[in-house]
């Protein structure tokens, strides 16, 4: 088996192995669910099937015993409880072992496995004893869905496989032969579309068949036969038996030998059997028809819906991308110095392809969060049960779509974060409860759009964050002047701090000071900030603010001396000029009046020691920085200029201010300037 | 600290500094560029002359002379700035020499090198690789390696910030 077949089934397993965690914590708060027990089935299914066709004969064997025991559940023999979802837990921790150590180098503890395993079979061999028994006692111990799963039904199935269905090594007689010993059947192939011999190709499937199945193991057991394949050919399954139609043998027998005699396709017999049959009654046949409607089920090919790119194509396709906006700039530049109208049209042209090519490259590279959300749940879960304590995680805007850079840089934040709020922030029920508090905290995770931005925001219903506490914490540890007092902002931003903690025990769980810190360094990396609301007994809100994409930005183009300097604009709300004479009438103080608010400003030309002469009108940009305006001094402002980011490589790592190059159209280079950072450094001097 | 002994023979691109001729190898050299105009990042040293556009990335320059400690590079007619592949802790990074003047590119046997002298080249020894000799001539070959390795760019970051902080009171 070829390596890349292999790597396409493993990432194909683990998937589902997400998907497997995601269900099973939504059937521990809803265990009567049957879609999602279904959906728990399948995908053990899945992978017990796959895992066999790639060599990985422990994980078959493995996942063979959990799925007995989900088969009983879906038939309602066995009840869904904690212990199962807790095994079913560990066994997928186990399998994704299994499936990363190749299957080869035993890395894998055989006692769990082993433990994991005797628990499943346990179940599966106490159904089975307490069955003999009631049933040597009792014939209906079975509770009614049982019962109705015994009984025996009919279905109509259309199965029309896609022509290339060879292709994968798919044989379509074994399915039927798979289905026809479900029970009774009658099958019927359509062989009108096999052309002539001159234009047979032996490597395309020209048949589709009809078939009627009665059994007694229900529609899922029918469905599940065509669980590989089921994006290779087309499947119809009704249930036919809304009325006495091939209700009983009898019927079943006359219908097949109605078949036989008449040589229609089977649908139509149905119809007509069904008609002569409620004719013969005196019964509607609009009824039937219509409840046969409402009982399909279609399960087409959704061929288009995704397609698997590796991450490597999509970061080349955005390099390329971002090379071409910078050339395009390049065009732009010269196509307006000619007075040449067709030369001018056409840049015009290429700029607006550019930019929509620039739009749905960045969109591809964009996934909705809610994978990293749903991850949470069980990280919710176990700590929660680890620290005793009842927790339930609540989303909101998990369509919410960033870029994937993001959303890897994303997770170990969030991770800190959650912990955090689990361990200090939530109090254990009994205190809840004593504060009249419900008895389960609350933790709440939403994602939201603002502009150019998304805002994630975790809050808990907890005991928020004390103020006096990290006040005296940050004077006795030096971090703060003795005795300063701080605005609520300032001091709850201390807690990023690194080796900051508050809390008075170290557990295994958080109170080093290292998480927040951590945060904070994950969420500058990748050019976000950080605002923290907290209120004590009520509960702390800590709201990330990131940007969309990290590949290309839009910029504001200003210059100061010969060199160029981009803003990033998302943060620019105006610019207004600075004359001379009201750098005479403030007295050397670096504020300024706009429509009688007053607002600092930095000169970028004194804060970046850049050398020439302040020309006499300067133009101040003024931005918003978590809320507070502060102005930046440049000499020239020339407007907006779609930014590709370049990093400065190692060379120049941790210049502080400067956050990356990019190159303009005329070739020459500019700065990509940090104005959070910039303006926190000014803050330190003063 | 001898762990670099040439002995084989290989080619080296010459270039000179002040009076004095230095030699790298000439497998970490990309290409030779004509003075273009360099870009320079704020808050960083003088050495560091800034960034240029070589065909659409972002390089870092760096000027030789005042690296050794000698005057700044004069712009002329002949001053060069040598595109070389510098490893930092095993990622090859792209860098630019800003140098007086490039000579030429010649083979030194290993015979003809000596190590470097431990005092008397003003250079950090550690820095040279060896003195090649060449029609009566010394070059000394360097270990661009050595000079922009890891602990020399932290130095650098050092520097900044001491060099930064009269200016911020």
């Amino acid at each position: 088996m070829s390596d890349i077949h292999k790597q396409a089934f493993i990432e194909e397993a683990l998937e589902l192995l997400a998907e497997l965690e995601v269900s099973l914590i939504e059937l521990e708060k809803s265990p009567d669910d049957k879609e999602i027990i279904a959906k728990v089935f399948r995908a053990l299914h899945t992978i017990k099937g796959s895992s066999g066709m790639f060599g990985y004969d422990d994980i078959t064997m493995f996942t063979h015993d959990i799925e007995t025991v989900y088969h009983l559940i879906r038939n309602g023999d066995i009840k869904i409880t904690k212990q199962i979802i807790d095994l079913t837990l560990l066994a997928k921790d186990q399998i994704k072992l299994m499936l990363d150590n190749e299957g080869g180098t035993r890395y894998n503890d055989e006692q769990i496995t082993g433990e994991i395993i005797a628990s499943f079979r346990k179940m599966v061999t106490d159904f089975h004893s307490k069955e003999d028994k009631s049933a040597k006692t009792e014939k209906k111990h079975n509770d009614s869905v049982a019962a109705q799963n015994s009984e025996f039904k009919s279905f109509y199935l259309l199965f029309e496989p896609n022509e290339d269905i060879f292709l994968s090594g798919t044989n379509p007689i074994m399915i039927l032969n798979e289905l026809a010993s479900l029970g009774k059947y009658i099958i019927a192939g359509d062989y009108s579309k096999i052309p002539s011999l001159y234009d047979f190709n032996p490597e395309k499937c020209y048949s589709s068949w009809e078939m009627i199945i009665r059994t007694d193991k229900g529609m899922d057991a029918i469905k599940d036969a065509f669980i590989f394949i089921e994006d290779q050919c087309f499947i119809k399954v009704n249930e036919i038996d809304q009325s006495d139609l091939l209700r009983n043998d009898d019927n079943f027998a006359r219908f097949e030998q109605f078949v036989k005699t008449n040589g229609m396709k089977l649908a139509g017999a149905l119809e007509q059997f069904d008609r002569d049959l409620k004719q013969a009654a005196f019964k509607e046949t609009a009824q039937i028809k219509k409840a046969r409607e409402g009982q399909d089920v279609h399960k087409e090919a959704d061929t288009t819906s995704s397609l698997r790119v590796s991450s490597d194509k999509l970061d080349n396709l955005v390099n390329l991308v971002g090379e071409l906006v910078t050339l395009q700039a390049r065009l732009n530049q010269v196509a307006s110095n000619t007075q040449d109208q067709a030369v001018q049209s056409i840049s015009e042209e290429v700029e607006r392809i550019t930019w929509s090519l620039r739009d749905s490259a960045l969109n591809i590279r964009m996934l909705t969060i809610g994978s990293t959300f749903s991850k949470f749940n069980r990280l919710v879960r176990d700590l929660s049960k680890e620290l005793g304590k009842e927790v339930e995680l609540t989303t909101e805007g998990a369509e919410t779509e960033l870029d994937k850079t993001v959303i890897e840089k994303l997770n170990d934040p969030l991770v800190h974060i959650i912990r955090n709020s689990i361990d200090h922030g939530i109090e254990t029920p009994e205190k809840r409860e004593r504060m009249g508090k419900p008895k389960v905290g609350r933790v709440h995770l939403s994602a939201a759009h603002s502009g150019g931005n998304v805002l994630i925001k975790i809050s808990d219903d907890g005991a928020g964050l004390n103020r006096e506490a990290i006040l005296e914490k940050a004077w006795a540890s030096g971090i703060v002047a003795q005795g300063a007092e701080l605005s609520d902002s300032e001091i709850f931003s201390l807690i990023f701090a690194p080796g900051f903690s508050t809390a008075k025990t170290v557990t295994n769980v958080s109170g080093r000071g290292v998480g927040m810190d951590v945060v904070k360094r994950g969420v500058e990396s990748i050019r976000g900030t950080i605002e923290v609301t907290s209120k004590e007994w009520v509960g702390t809100t800590i709201t990330l603010k990131l940007p969309l994409t990290l590949a290309i930005i839009d910029g504001l183009l200003v210059s100061i001396g010969d060199d160029n300097y981009i803003l990033p604009l998302s943060a620019v709300e105006e610019c207004i000029e600075l004359t001379k004479t009201d750098v005479e009438n403030s007295h050397g103080r670096n504020l300024v009046n706009v429509r009688g608010g007053i607002i600092p400003y930095i000169n970028l030309r004194e804060s970046l020691k850049i050398e020439g002469i302040r020309p006499p009108i300067e133009q101040i940009v003024i931005s918003n920085l978590n809320g507070t305006k502060v102005g930046f001094v440049v000499d020239k402002v020339f407007g907006q200029h779609q930014t590709v980011l370049k990093t400065l490589g190692k060379f120049y790592n941790n210049v502080e201010g400067v956050s990356g190059a990019t190159i303009l159209g005329d070739g020459s280079i500019a700065l990509i300037l940090d104005i959070a950072k910039l303006c926190e450094r000014e803050e330190i001097v003063q | 600290m001898n762990g670099t002994t040439i002995n084989e023979t290989r080619q080296y691109l010459t270039f000179k500094l002040s009076d004095e001729m230095f030699g790298v190898d000439v497998a970490q050299v990309r290409e030779i560029l004509d003075y273009i105009k360099i870009t320079k990042v704020p808050q960083t040293p003088d050495f560091m002359c800034g960034v240029i556009n070589l065909r659409g990335s972002v390089v870092p320059v760096v000027d030789m002379n005042l690296k050794f400690s000698m005057a700044k590079t004069e712009r002329t007619v002949n001053t060069c700035i040598v595109v070389v592949e510098v490893n930092i802790d095993g990622d090859t990074t792209v860098l630019g020499a800003l140098v007086d003047s490039v000579q030429e590119v010649f083979e030194i046997e290993p015979e003809n090198i000596e190590p470097a002298p431990r005092i008397g080249t003003k250079l950090k020894t550690e820095f040279i690789k060896g003195m090649g000799k060449h029609n009566e001539r010394f070059i000394i070959i360097l270990d661009i390696d050595k000079i922009f390795s890891s602990e020399e760019l932290l130095s650098v970051k050092e520097n900044s910030i001491v060099a930064d902080a009269p200016a911020s009171n």
